[in-house]
């Protein structure tokens, strides 16, 4: 069982193809996370500021995550002019997905945030854009993580669709491994996958540790 | 670029034939719809039970979080290797799992538990509560994740044309490999337009199955259902 795996990698070119495209699709996996987290923000602030925008935001957003990936893939060239294979492709849409998926998340965290803690940071002088940044955005992040999780890995499974359309990362392995056809390489590159979207995951359970040392001070409970 | 997508999307003779719009729509639509029922058979019953009963919850969410990590290109293409190339059909069916199986159990477990408590002093045995109680109320949930594996489906199917599945996807891979970008951009919005469509649709069926009752209720007191992830 262990042979044509051992045979896969002491091939130089496998490993170099390998270790490229891994490097590729990491690149492509955290650019839209984190742009896509930053558009989430504002366009979930607005949500729960502006009232009439809330529902013409949260329509659009489901809309854009109805949307099958492949489909956008291909459209983004002509709406935006960029060029076919390009990974921009690939990157504005992650980046799309990622916003509509967080933007209700962001909203009900906003939401959630009891009004007795805002009352206080105003009556402390607050202003509203700090108040906004260090009292409510903090307190968003617990309700926040998990939905950046679920995003975080439905985006680095998705990038292999862009394969389809000539775009790198480890999806290159999958069709190339299908034009072969060689089943250890699509093996190696399903592997290679989810070994990505495990380690962005516990990356981004160690970042909601650092950004809420609250949770585990064990003090007074902020909320109910 | 866009009048001469137009023009692809409104010539007839794209539409008739084996190969044409017509077929490969259909062709689509009932791979997806297979896949989301057998997925429903499946993760229906596990979930109520699951919910039900409250054993192996720690498996729903863990099971769900490791099936979404896996690439559906990857999983597509090495299954019509394995096998052939209908054995993708498989593929859709496990991706489409554990939607429907977290929004049954997330459903169940969401259901208050004064109402369950009423129906056991109302003297409901188990599996009348079960009927009664804790699926019509687990219904709004329920819809909710079979409406995501039905998203995950659709835009599967486009991707297992790759392997020569049929399907719109099909007619999008033929226009990549012989470089006509208004055959896969015609295709493309085809794909887009069918999954908002049906995602309608199942919007629409979810209203329709979901008892007044429980939407009064849920609007009575304030909570709002979660539609999606």
């Amino acid at each position: 069982m262990f042979e044509p795996l051992v045979r896969y990698f002491s091939s130089p070119s496998n490993r170099e193809v390998l270790f490229e495209q891994f490097a590729q699709h990491v690149y492509m996996a955290l650019v839209p996370l984190v742009v896509g987290v930053l558009l989430a923000l504002p366009l979930g602030r607005l949500a729960q500021r502006v009232r009439w925008l809330r529902a013409p935001l949260l329509g659009g957003a489901g809309i854009v995550y109805t949307l099958p990936s492949l489909a956008v893939f291909v459209l983004l060239p002509s709406l935006i002019g960029t060029g076919y294979t390009s990974p921009l492709n690939v990157i504005i849409a992650l980046t799309l997905y990622t916003a509509a998926l967080l933007v209700r998340p962001v909203l009900d965290a906003l939401e959630a945030v009891p009004s007795h803690v805002t009352t206080a940071a105003e009556a402390l002088g607050y202003r509203p854009r700090r108040r906004f940044l260090s009292v409510e955005l903090p307190l968003a992040v617990p309700a926040l993580t998990s939905a950046v999780r679920v995003a975080s890995v439905s985006n680095i499974s998705l990038i292999s669709v862009g394969a389809l359309i000539g775009v790198g990362g480890l999806g290159r392995l999958f069709t190339v491994g299908f034009e072969r056809p060689d089943v250890v390489q699509t093996v190696v590159g399903i592997v290679a996958t989810v070994l990505l979207a495990l380690a962005v995951d516990l990356l981004l359970v160690g970042l909601w540790r650092l950004l809420t040392p609250w949770e585990r001070a064990g003090g007074a409970v902020i909320g109910e | 670029m866009i009048t001469e997508i137009l023009a692809w999307l409104t010539d007839p003779a794209n539409w008739s034939g084996a190969d044409g719009i017509l077929a490969q729509t259909w062709l689509h639509l009932l791979y997806s719809v297979l896949a989301v029922v057998v997925a429903v058979l499946v993760a229906v019953p596990l979930g109520l039970y699951i919910g039900h009963t409250g054993r192996g919850s720690v498996l729903v969410v863990g099971f769900g979080n490791a099936m979404r990590a896996l690439p559906t290109l990857g999983l597509v293409t090495l299954l019509a290797m394995m096998f052939r190339g209908s054995a993708a059909l498989a593929a859709l069916v496990v991706l489409a799992i554990p939607a429907v199986l977290s929004g049954t159990y997330s459903g169940v477990r969401a259901v208050p538990a004064h109402a369950v408590d009423a129906a056991r002093g109302m003297g409901m045995t188990s599996g009348q509560r079960l009927w009664k109680v804790e699926l019509p109320n687990a219904l709004p949930l329920l819809m909710g994740g079979v409406r995501n594996a039905m998203l995950q489906v659709m835009a599967t199917t486009a991707v297992a044309a790759y392997v020569g599945l049929g399907g719109l996807g099909q007619i999008l891979i033929s226009g990549q490999q012989t470089g006509a970008y208004e055959r896969m951009a015609g295709a493309a919005i085809l794909i887009a337009l069918l999954a908002v469509l049906t995602d309608l649709a199942l919007a629409g069926f979810s209203r329709l199955l979901v008892p007044r009752g429980v939407l009064l209720a849920a609007a009575k007191s304030g909570t709002r259902s979660r539609w999606r992830r």
